[in-house]
């Protein structure tokens, strides 16, 4: 088992974001959390990567309590996150915003050429912007170095909070293709979506949170064809 | 397109990057010559009519220099606001003043202090706010700058509201004396230092600090998610930034002989605040730029006495309306738009 949450409490202020939420990850899979706008999504992974406080409750990595842990700290274990709204460093070029996923590793300079390779050839677009600033480049591609960029990092379990966010339908279609692909490779992912169509085929499991509770748990394709959460986050006539 | 804005810093950076190392030495040379030439440099357009100019040149326009490269590290590289950097300068200043009279330490000796005392001040004040941001962390500074000031006005032990006179001058050095009747070593010994921190700043810049530095300032968390540890970092900043303001302490109270709190005020925060703003924050070069404008205009048009500071005033409305970015603004790449000549629109570019 790579990460288990146990019993998480957020609170932003007096008001509880997490209400006790519980969800495990094992090694190799893609877990997706899937729920609409307020339900948590981010702040649960926002949580878990250390940029928010823990109330109460427990975040486990490789069976050890890292909830107390700073957020620089845990990237060192092997967790890694592509922020909501991809978090690119518009003044730097994509080669600089690539190295600074790697800017904790104590082995960086042997591993970046192969790190670089590897995220080339993942995402052949970032090799041809490599000299242009993070801030100039489309959506489409400022997520691909977002997930390019925590791949750098080495992550044991990379977050993903909201990849299809403001994308163009195929560049959705892509992002997710390689996301599987980044899994088979031997990442294990967590994946945070309100696009529960495409999450949904894409995961091995799924937890559909509302209002910081989880009200269900289940395989991805089973909870793709369950009558309410295809009346609730599918829409009518999802195909 | 509006990509055919001139900048001049850029122009200049490619003629840089372009040069041989024997052109880019030379130049340095050259540079680094004339600015120790300067004080024989008594020209008119120069000139300062009013005012020594060799003095003018130690003080405001040498040490404003120095101020301003070090509140870079802190407003430019690391995009803290402060608005209490005057308090660092004070730290040094009395330090020099305190044990130069009371001790028999000389300047030498006591320069290491006072940078100490002032970074030490810099952890101290730091650590606790650093969690701030934005104009939170600028009101906390102001308030440290305010704080500092007052208590040398009333703690009689440092002279109260009348300061401290009979600051010692340094030892001799290389044939140079320092004497209250010649400003020339001090301009020497400024310039000298502003040089070390100069290639202490580019150095840092360009590597690791450099970088944490920079996705600090252009988006906190996800520095946090890239393993950087963004407190540490800052208060590095923060802590540069008070050493180097304690060096231009020191200096500056062992050239003019005699210090009191008001000297301090917040008015000297604002000053160097606007000497960074005013060249283009985050440029060391177009800092430079800027403190030597601001520090040195006020000077040379002191032949209108009275409406001078108003003269300055509108100059300053003016220009940072025609540039706003400052004289020298940094590469301009962090508020660029997309350039959609370039860029396929996202989703329809195919992904191989």
């Amino acid at each position: 088992m790579r990460l288990e949450i146990k019993d998480l409490h957020v609170h932003y202020g007096k008001i509880e974001a997490i209400k006790g939420v519980s969800v495990v990850v094992n090694e190799g899979e893609i877990v997706t959390l899937i729920g609409a706008n307020g339900a948590g999504k981010t702040t649960m992974l926002k949580t878990i990567s250390g940029l928010r406080p823990v109330t109460s409750g427990q975040i486990l990595f490789d069976g050890k309590d890292i909830s107390k842990m700073p957020a620089h700290e845990r990237v060192n274990l092997g967790l890694s996150q592509a922020p909501e709204g991809r978090g690119i460093f518009p003044g730097m070029t994509v080669l600089e915003n690539l190295e600074m996923g790697k800017y904790h590793r104590k082995d960086r300079k042997s591993e970046m050429k192969e790190d670089l390779e590897k995220v080339y050839h993942l995402f052949p677009r970032l090799l041809e912007r490599i000299n242009q600033a993070g801030g100039t480049l489309s959506g489409g591609e400022q997520q691909m170095l977002a997930i390019g960029r925590a791949l750098m990092a080495r992550p044991k379990v990379l977050l993903l909070d909201e990849p299809s966010m403001g994308l163009a339908p195929l560049m959705i279609a892509n992002i997710f293709r390689i996301i599987t692909e980044i899994n088979n490779l031997g990442t294990t992912i967590l994946l945070v979506e309100q696009n529960a169509q495409q999450a949904l085929q894409r995961a091995h499991r799924a937890y559909v949170l509302e209002t910081g509770n989880v009200v269900k748990e289940a395989k991805a394709s089973d909870l793709l064809n369950d009558p309410a959460v295809r009346a609730a986050y599918l829409g009518v006539g999802a195909h | 397109m509006s990509k055919v804005t001139f900048n001049l810093r850029d122009k200049g950076a490619q003629f840089w990057d372009k040069s041989p190392r024997w052109r880019r030495v030379l130049l340095s040379v050259i540079f680094i010559a004339i600015c120790y030439a300067l004080p024989f440099l008594n020209n008119p357009i120069l000139n300062t009519p009013g005012s020594d100019f060799q003095s003018v040149l130690f003080y405001p326009v040498g040490m404003y220099v120095m101020m301003a490269i070090g509140l870079n590290i802190v407003v430019g590289k690391s995009g803290l606001l402060d608005l209490g950097y005057v308090a660092f300068f004070a730290i040094g200043a009395y330090t020099m003043a305190v044990l130069g009279t009371k001790t028999s330490l000389n300047f030498w000796e006591i320069l290491p202090i006072g940078v100490g005392l002032a970074m030490l001040s810099g952890v101290l004040l730091g650590t606790p706010t650093l969690r701030l941001r934005g104009d939170y962390l600028a009101i906390v500074t102001m308030g440290f700058g305010e704080i500092v000031r007052i208590v040398a006005v009333n703690t009689s032990a440092i002279g109260g509201s009348r300061g401290i006179a009979g600051i010692p001058t340094p030892p001799p050095a290389f044939k140079a004396k320092f004497t209250i009747l010649d400003p020339k070593p001090y301009y020497w010994l400024l310039l000298t230092f502003t040089l070390l921190i100069i290639w202490m700043v580019r150095r840092l810049a360009a590597r690791r600090p450099g970088r944490a530095w920079d996705a600090i300032r252009q988006d906190d968390d996800v520095a946090q998610l890239m393993g950087i540890n963004t407190r540490r970092s800052k208060v590095w900043a923060f802590v540069l930034g008070a050493a180097v303001a304690g060096v231009g302490g020191v200096i500056y109270a062992s050239q003019i002989l005699s210090i009191v709190p008001d000297q301090f005020n917040l008015n000297v925060s604002i000053l160097i605040l606007a000497c960074v703003v005013f060249g283009g924050i985050g440029n060391l070069w177009g800092v430079i730029v800027g403190a030597v404008i601001l520090a040195f205009t006020p000077e040379r048009i002191r032949f209108l006495s009275q409406p001078r500071i108003l003269v300055f005033g509108m100059a300053l409305v003016i220009m940072m309306n025609l540039r706003p970015d400052g004289m020298l603004p940094k590469k301009k790449r962090e508020h660029l738009e997309a350039d959609w000549d370039h860029v396929e629109e996202s989703g329809e570019g195919e992904i191989k």
